[in-house]
């Protein structure tokens, strides 16, 4: 059983570029077994939160604990090397001068335990046949591929059996096809060992398929933790839709039973946070956007003009206007639609997603939009 | 990648004939003087005919390896220093919270533009037993009958050499350092392992390849090194194989074949310690840690330890820079050299005025600037059309010419001057004694350094730049002037930097080469310092180091960057 707690973590500096990193007031609890993920565009704090987890920063304010222990806060700061942790470097951080044994071994020798050689070895194998690299400890470590040093850092940060994994990128130097390889299996290994983890990522998608929960991180601060499914369906600002996935902004109001946009009120559910009159965003996923060749009676349904239709063999990506937007949609690869002709598409209610408009702005999108006008 | 470089281009132009003749230019500058100096140590001047007569009777004389054993025991000595002061050096400042680190940094590479002649001859009144500063105001505070340090022995020689070299090493570390991925260290350290644990089984081991390196390269600087030798190891009567063959050169008659057969051995040394440092660089290629990539390192907390790092990098600073320059101030401001502090009320500044009027002087500075211009010049515009070819092509040969042009890392001085005066013994231009032939010489020994930043520069430069500019129709030529040499530009500077620096500072090969003509500074200091006119060198030295320091600094304010790079 291993819960971790932070408690309004603190922490800024400046880095020889002049940068300023900064976390302030960061609170989350990861739960025993489960993989937590701190989601966020770099210099947003995340690296920075876990480093200050694993005891390589120290914090200028805030409690972290393992369990009951106070790893930082109160007056007390436990070093790296004392707390009970696995990490994995963006850059997986192999000794080069060691075998892949010796890399493996190195936790055993150095911690704490001191277990018996046979005990090591017996060790070293079960956490290379746990990441599949059996029959490699003789290599010298610098002859593996990208891919098998991953793992190799892994098998390295598992072989204790640490109460805390933290990763940090750790598949942001593989290439898309091993990324993904990888990607199931350390969430598989991740059930199957109910370790609990700390996952740090810019990469929604990863984040999406491996957590139990994200915390979606903006300028030192967390702006929203939920499940998976709860971030991508609800997301709490303009910001976190958008990093969370591709999705048409639409500016509006909100009103009774929904926001008034594109000339007429869009039926949606509204947040607690968006009461009638308030600015508020719609946001519609590409995928939610139903396009017809001919006019329905459905909720939600407005006309507009195909501008672009493109086949991308699983889904046919369309581009609509309509009368003051241009709107994305992801269409059945089957369906027969010109560039060109009138189409309507239909938003269903139930997949709209309503947000407060804070002013804040996707650059992406209105380059986008701007592009294609 | 491999597979990806090209051949010349197919058209013929500049694309063929630039580096053709760039090529030519190196076998000439490098494998010839080898070549000639070999055959001319198989000759026996006035006799025809090849003969090992020189080798035997080299070889068969016991002092040969006295010699052997002084040179390979100095080299040692010096190169262990070195890296001890080097390395710990760039440790403190680069990985610790010392204080004032910055600052540092730039006093700490001062001595790297000191003269070797003006360093020992600091030396000379700071430890000498006689008449050091040192020993006088040591024996004087603790009453002490004998002197504490004689800087003229094999110690003495040691410590004056491999102060000297501490700043080479200390920026080869300092690149080492930043090369290494914290990460790292950091993985040690969540792995459990305490800060000493991680230092000693991490970050040491990962360090070693540059480390040996450094200290192969310290040993080949030792061995070929002239003026501590020289000026030192003379009276020491501690000979070496460089002071040998100064010695046989220098006196009537002089013995070219023995100079030669000695020669030839100092190089077979020197390129055994040449070809393991080729080894391990490969081997350290390999090391994932070498990426070329910058990292910022992991500051380590001292606590309380910080400020004895402070004293420690104080004293050194004191003992490289500061004491060797005030004991140099001071003889040059005195009328005549006594050990004394009452000698401050009689400064004078007429070993300034001496200095100035002495006849050789005015034409002295400006064949060392010239020499320093042109020689810093050819060099870079010589490596980088090489490095182009070695990085860029595919031509069988281009190994040989990276190997030809790191060749004179491993020549001493000394013996390419005694290669290049059997060149010209059959040569029909008379031009020994001008200073085209001491421009051959210098362009020859920092081929290795400019071809080192023209290297590292190259290959990150993409070639797809390259491809562009020939696909928008420039020949070899235009892409060459227009793209490669501008984005190549600061490495280019600060390499010209460095060259033009060591060129007024080269001693070892000018002591052979140079004529009344053709004289230069250091020249000129060793020439007023055998002469006996000692306060006149100080005058000269302090004047020559400052003006140093002020190109320098003025150079690298123009070049925005640091431009001391050495391998």
């Amino acid at each position: 059983m291993s819960v971790l707690t932070v408690e309004s973590l603190h922490k800024t500096y400046t880095t020889d570029r002049g940068g300023v990193h900064a976390v302030e007031d960061v609170s989350f609890t990861v739960e025993d077994g489960r993989f937590y993920t701190l989601l966020g565009p770099s210099g947003c704090g995340k690296t920075t939160t876990l480093r200050c987890l694993a005891g390589l920063e120290r914090p200028q304010g805030g409690v972290i604990r393992l369990d009951d222990t106070v790893l930082s806060g109160d007056g007390r700061f436990v070093p790296a090397f004392d707390r009970d942790i696995g990490m994995v470097f963006q850059s997986y951080a192999i000794w080069p001068h060691m075998t892949v044994f010796d890399n493996v071994a190195f936790p055993l020798r150095v911690g704490r335990e001191r277990p018996s050689s046979a005990e090591v070895k017996r060790r070293v194998e079960e956490a290379l046949a746990l990441v599949g690299l059996e029959g490699l400890e003789d290599r010298p470590a610098p002859q593996l591929s990208g891919g098998q040093q991953q793992r190799l850092a892994l098998a390295r940060a598992l072989v204790r059996s640490p109460k805390l994994l933290l990763l940090d990128e750790p598949l942001s130097n593989l290439d898309a096809k091993l990324r993904e390889r990888m990607r199931i299996e350390l969430r598989e290994l991740q059930r199957r060992l109910r370790i609990t983890t700390v996952y740090v990522t810019h990469d929604q998608s990863e984040a999406l398929f491996l957590s139990h929960r994200i915390a979606v991180m903006q300028s030192g601060r967390i702006v929203q933790e939920a499940s998976p499914r709860d971030i991508y369906a609800q997301p709490s600002s303009p910001f976190v839709a958008d990093f969370v996935g591709l999705g048409t902004f639409l500016q509006g109001e909100a009103t009774a039973g929904g926001v008034r946009a594109l000339g007429a009120v869009v039926r949606c559910a509204l947040p607690a946070d968006l009461a009638p009159g308030m600015p508020a965003l719609l946001v519609v996923r590409p995928e939610s956007v139903r396009v017809h060749g001919a006019p329905s009676d459905a909720p939600n349904v407005f006309a507009g003009t195909l501008r672009v239709a493109a086949f991308l063999g699983d889904h046919l990506d369309c581009l609509v206007q309509l009368e003051g937007a241009l709107i994305r949609a992801r269409a059945h690869p089957g369906t027969q639609l010109r560039r060109g002709q009138s189409v309507w598409v239909e938003l269903p209610p139930a997949e709209c997603v309503a947000v407060r408009d804070d002013g804040w702005r996707p650059r992406a999108v209105t380059d986008r939009m701007g592009d294609e006008d | 990648m491999r597979g990806a470089r090209r051949a010349l281009p197919a058209r013929p132009g500049s694309g063929i004939i630039v580096p053709a003749l760039a090529a030519l230019l190196l076998l000439l500058l490098t494998a010839v003087p080898v070549a000639t100096l070999v055959m001319g140590s198989l000759q026996i001047e006035g006799r025809p005919g090849f003969t090992t007569a020189n080798y035997e009777h080299v070889y068969s004389d016991p002092r040969t390896y006295r010699l052997l054993l002084n040179s390979f025991l100095y080299a040692v000595g010096t190169s262990i220093l070195a890296i001890g002061l080097g390395t710990s050096l760039a440790f403190i400042v680069e990985r610790t919270n010392v204080p004032f680190r910055r600052g540092f940094f730039a006093v700490t590479l001062v001595p790297l533009i000191v003269p070797g002649i003006v360093s020992t001859i600091a030396w000379i009144y700071l430890a000498s037993g006689r008449i050091g500063v040192l020993n006088r105001g040591l024996m004087a505070a603790l009453g002490l009958e004998s002197p504490p340090f004689e800087v003229f022995s094999l110690l003495g020689m040691v410590w004056t050499e491999g102060l000297h070299l501490s700043p080479l090493v200390f920026l080869v570390m300092v690149g080492a350092m930043r090369a290494m991925d914290p990460a790292l260290e950091e993985a040690a350290m969540t792995s459990g392992a305490r800060p000493l644990r991680t230092l000693r089984v991490v970050t040491l081991p990962v360090l070693v390849p540059a480390l040996a390196a450094a200290a192969l390269i310290m040993f080949i600087r030792g061995l070929e090194s002239f003026e501590v030798p020289a000026l030192l190891g003379l009276p020491a009567e501690v000979p070496v194989i460089t002071s040998e063959i100064y010695f046989a050169l220098r006196t009537y008659p002089q013995d070219y074949g023995l100079a030669g057969a000695l020669g030839v051995g100092l190089l077979l040394v020197s390129a055994v310690g040449v070809w393991s440092y080729g080894r391990l660089t490969r081997r350290a290629e390999r090391f994932a840690t070498i990426t070329g990539k910058g990292y910022r390192p992991r500051i380590v907390e001292l606590g309380r330890w910080r400020w004895v790092a402070f004293v420690y990098i104080l004293v050194y600073l004191l003992v490289v820079v500061v004491l060797p320059f005030l004991v140099l101030l001071f003889v040059s401001l005195v009328p005549f050299y006594i050990p004394s502090l009452d000698m401050l009320q009689k400064l004078t500044l007429q070993h300034y005025v001496t200095v100035f009027e002495h006849p050789d002087t005015l034409r002295a500075v400006r064949n060392s600037f010239v020499l320093a211009l042109s020689s810093a010049t050819i060099t870079m515009a010589l490596t980088a059309v090489i490095a182009w070819i070695v990085v860029r092509t595919t031509l069988p040969g281009r190994r040989v010419l990276d190997l030809l042009a790191f060749l004179p890392i491993g020549i001493p001085g000394l013996v390419l001057a005694v290669a290049i005066i059997f060149e010209l013994i059959n040569f029909p231009i008379p031009i020994y004694g001008t200073l085209a032939i001491l421009v051959i010489a210098y362009v020859t020994r920092y081929l290795p350094y400019g071809m080192r930043t023209s290297t590292a520069a190259m290959v990150q430069l993409h070639r797809e730049l390259e491809e562009a500019a020939a696909v928008s129709g420039a020949s070899w030529a235009t892409s060459f002037r227009r793209i490669v040499v501008p984005l190549l530009w600061p490495s280019l500077v600060a390499g010209w930097i460095y060259v033009f620096v060591v060129s007024v500072r080269e001693l070892s090969s000018s002591v052979l080469l140079v004529s009344h003509d053709s004289t230069v500074l250091s020249f000129l200091i060793l020439d007023l310092q055998q002469s006996g006119q000692s306060n006149a060198v100080a005058a000269l030295s302090v004047m020559l180091v400052l003006s140093l320091v002020v190109i320098v600094g003025l150079a690298q304010r123009a070049s925005g960057r640091f431009g001391v790079k050495e391998g």
